[in-house]
């Protein structure tokens, strides 16, 4: 199955009053493509996803599926699967009965509705529990029968609108993986909002990140934590240390170590740089520091320490380094390309 | 575990055990009051109330006040009460539920949405004699808009007989306050359907009426008929608009329970008053019973 592309182009919407939710957004999704919508509340990644559900409409601008214009088609007719942010099964219906329902809009006869949907709680490994209702089912349960609900009427694109957010941690990163899975198994194009940084660039094979209804980077998970564009991508993608710098040609001065830019065209002059932890390391001799607390992390520690001057650095390091609270060390930076922003 | 943490653990249970026995006592103490009053002003009363039909004027049992419910008249009575009280029901029911699908339109924290809720509060609660001067004052005999019809228009409301005052007259007024109540009782349910579901229905390839059909009515069901089956109580028991209105004869129940009570023209059939109050309950646990079954085909999805 090759999945179908999605564009939008210059799409804009305008609320009454003035504000607006996307303000020319420009996107390409190429066939089969898992891409994420990423960013803070309000930045418009939602307004995205529903426009081209067609739960909303837009104000100007195009999207277009397989080089078919859907701005102006009813959201019933785009053949879109989409799963919610809350649990949105029909509570009067069994898990099965919510799945054949939209086969039951196409008018399916019904042998072949059961057999399908029978295969599709199947793929999402709930073959067993298709007499249950929405009551009877976990939280990640109810929001894998409406995948395969989704998923059941091979729609061109799939929506997920920030389908974990309402799952315990645990439980979600289980199902995140396995719509990666599922969604490279059936080469279905995706579009996947969350506010969830890290599950963005673990599901992801490209992010875009929103800012007051644009796109301000759209880039490999690689690409926006390694390269970020704008001080905001690099304050929003994974961690930075902002600590006060002087930019002077290709480099720029931070706490007296000369570190290089990542974007010489930022900005120059007093600038705030956005210093990775893995890029600060604890050593022998560097800046004085007295760490604060340290954080257990499984394969790695983060360390918050304070430096002479006030400043708090946040430094991650081996597992094996444990530095208690209160003990005197010295950091140092790796040397690492750095972001900027004008102050 | 350290000492120390073993011995605040065992003080914070401690804490917890005191908290929860400290809870328990208010939530008795608080339900007493209800419950005692409950008891000596409606459960008593009513038992008592349906007692006095198995005894004569001597105390003794019998069973002639209970034959006396299959009389004709009294029959017809209960035909009425049961007319009466399911139109204002079915109507009252159905129009509200109209009401409450308009208002879902309207911001829930606007100033149109406050009024309403507050108008349909008071209004649920506006049955009795004010009622029924509201309406003779309007479309009474001489009422205000009766005349004006008459005057202007030459339309005469009462040409068939004066119907306002029969029962007939009583669906108006019922419904005055059967839509009212229907808005408060039945707006939770319609505002508790998820924008989801819609939402979802529509991304499946459904349309508005499929919605409504296939997904909200059978989900709001249960919260329509139970809603229906108050009316029909409210409207079954309502005795004060009616008692205002209607002065000849007894043409619904609680009027005929009055008649047996206080009537200076058939003297003697007070204990009809209890077989009577009896049949009133019989009525409203065959409907009950009725809506159990019904509720029991939903239960298996609803929480």
């Amino acid at each position: 199955m090759t999945g179908a592309t999605v564009r939008f182009s210059n799409v804009v919407k305008e609320y009454p009053g003035g504000t607006r939710g996307l303000d020319g957004v420009d996107l390409e999704l190429t066939g089969g493509e898992f891409v994420a919508l990423l960013g803070p509340s309000g930045c418009g990644k939602t307004t995205a996803l529903r426009s081209l559900a067609g739960l909303e409409t837009v104000t100007s601008g195009r999207i277009m599926v397989d080089g078919d214009d859907v701005s102006t088609v009813p959201v019933n007719r785009r053949d879109i699967g989409m799963v919610f942010q809350s649990y949105s099964l029909f509570p009067h219906m069994t898990a099965a009965e919510n799945v054949e329902f939209g086969l039951r809009m196409r008018r399916v006869p019904a042998t072949e509705r059961r057999e399908r949907a029978a295969a599709s709680l199947e793929l999402v490994g709930l073959a067993h529990l298709g007499a249950r209702y929405a009551h009877q089912l976990s939280g990640g349960q109810q929001q894998r029968v409406a995948l395969a609900r989704a998923l059941v009427t091979r729609p061109r694109v799939l929506l997920l609108d920030e389908p974990l957010s309402a799952l315990d941690a645990k439980v979600r990163v289980a199902l995140r993986d396995e719509i990666r899975a599922l969604q490279t198994e059936l080469g279905i194009t995706t579009l996947f909002v969350t506010h969830d940084q890290e599950e963005a660039l673990a599901v992801a094979d490209r992010v875009a990140v929103m800012r007051a209804g644009r796109i301000e980077q759209i880039g490999t998970p690689e690409e926006l934590y390694g390269r970020p564009a704008s001080a905001f991508v690099a304050d929003f993608v994974g961690l930075s240390n902002r600590l006060p710098g002087v930019v002077a040609g290709d480099r720029v001065s931070v706490l007296g170590s000369e570190l290089p830019l990542l974007d010489q065209a930022a900005a120059s002059g007093h600038v705030e740089a956005f210093v990775r932890p893995e890029d600060v390391v604890l050593a022998a001799d560097g800046i004085p520091a007295t760490v604060v607390s340290t954080s257990f992390l499984g394969s790695l520690r983060r360390t918050v320490v304070e430096l002479e001057s006030g400043e708090r650095m946040t430094v991650q390091h081996s597992v094996d380094d444990r530095p208690g609270a209160g003990e005197r060390v010295h950091v140092r930076f790796a040397g690492a390309p750095v972001a900027v922003a004008a102050l | 575990m350290t000492a120390t943490a073993s011995a605040a653990a065992v003080h914070v249970a401690g804490d917890v055990g005191t908290a929860r026995s400290r809870r328990r006592l208010p939530a008795w103490l608080g339900l007493t009051p209800f419950a005692l009053y409950v008891l000596l002003f409606l459960a008593i009363p009513t038992v008592l109330a349906i007692a006095t039909g198995f005894v004569d004027g001597e105390g003794a049992f019998t069973l002639e006040n209970l034959a006396a419910l299959g009389d004709p008249v009294i029959l017809g009575t209960f035909l009425d009460s049961f007319w009466v009280s399911a139109v204002t029901a079915v109507a009252g029911a159905v129009l509200g539920a109209l009401v409450c699908y308009a208002l879902l339109g309207l911001r829930p924290d606007g100033a149109v949405r406050s009024v309403v809720d507050s108008a349909a509060s008071v209004l649920a609660q506006f049955g009795g004699v004010m009622l029924a001067f509201a309406f003779i004052a309007t479309i009474g005999l001489q009422g205000v808009v009766t005349v004006l019809l008459a005057d202007v228009f030459g339309i005469n409301l009462f040409a068939d007989g004066v119907w306002l005052y029969q029962v007939p007259g009583l669906l108006l007024p019922y419904l005055y306050f059967q839509v009212p109540l229907m808005v408060i009782t039945f707006m939770p349910s319609l505002e508790g359907l998820k924008p989801q579901w819609a939402e979802a229905t529509a991304t499946l390839g459904g349309n508005r009426f499929v919605f409504w059909t296939r997904i909200a009515m059978p989900i709001l069901a249960p919260s329509f008929l139970g809603s229906v089956l108050l009316l029909f109580a409210n409207a079954f028991s309502s005795y004060a608009t009616a008692a205002a209105l209607i002065s000849q004869g007894s043409q619904i129940v609680p009027l005929q329970i009055r008649g047996a009570l206080i009537s200076e023209t058939v003297l003697g059939r007070e204990n009809l008053a209890g077989a009577l109050a009896l049949g009133m309950v019989l009525v409203m646990v065959v409907l009950m019973t009725a809506y159990s079954l019904l509720q029991s085909r939903t239960e298996r999805w609803q929480r």
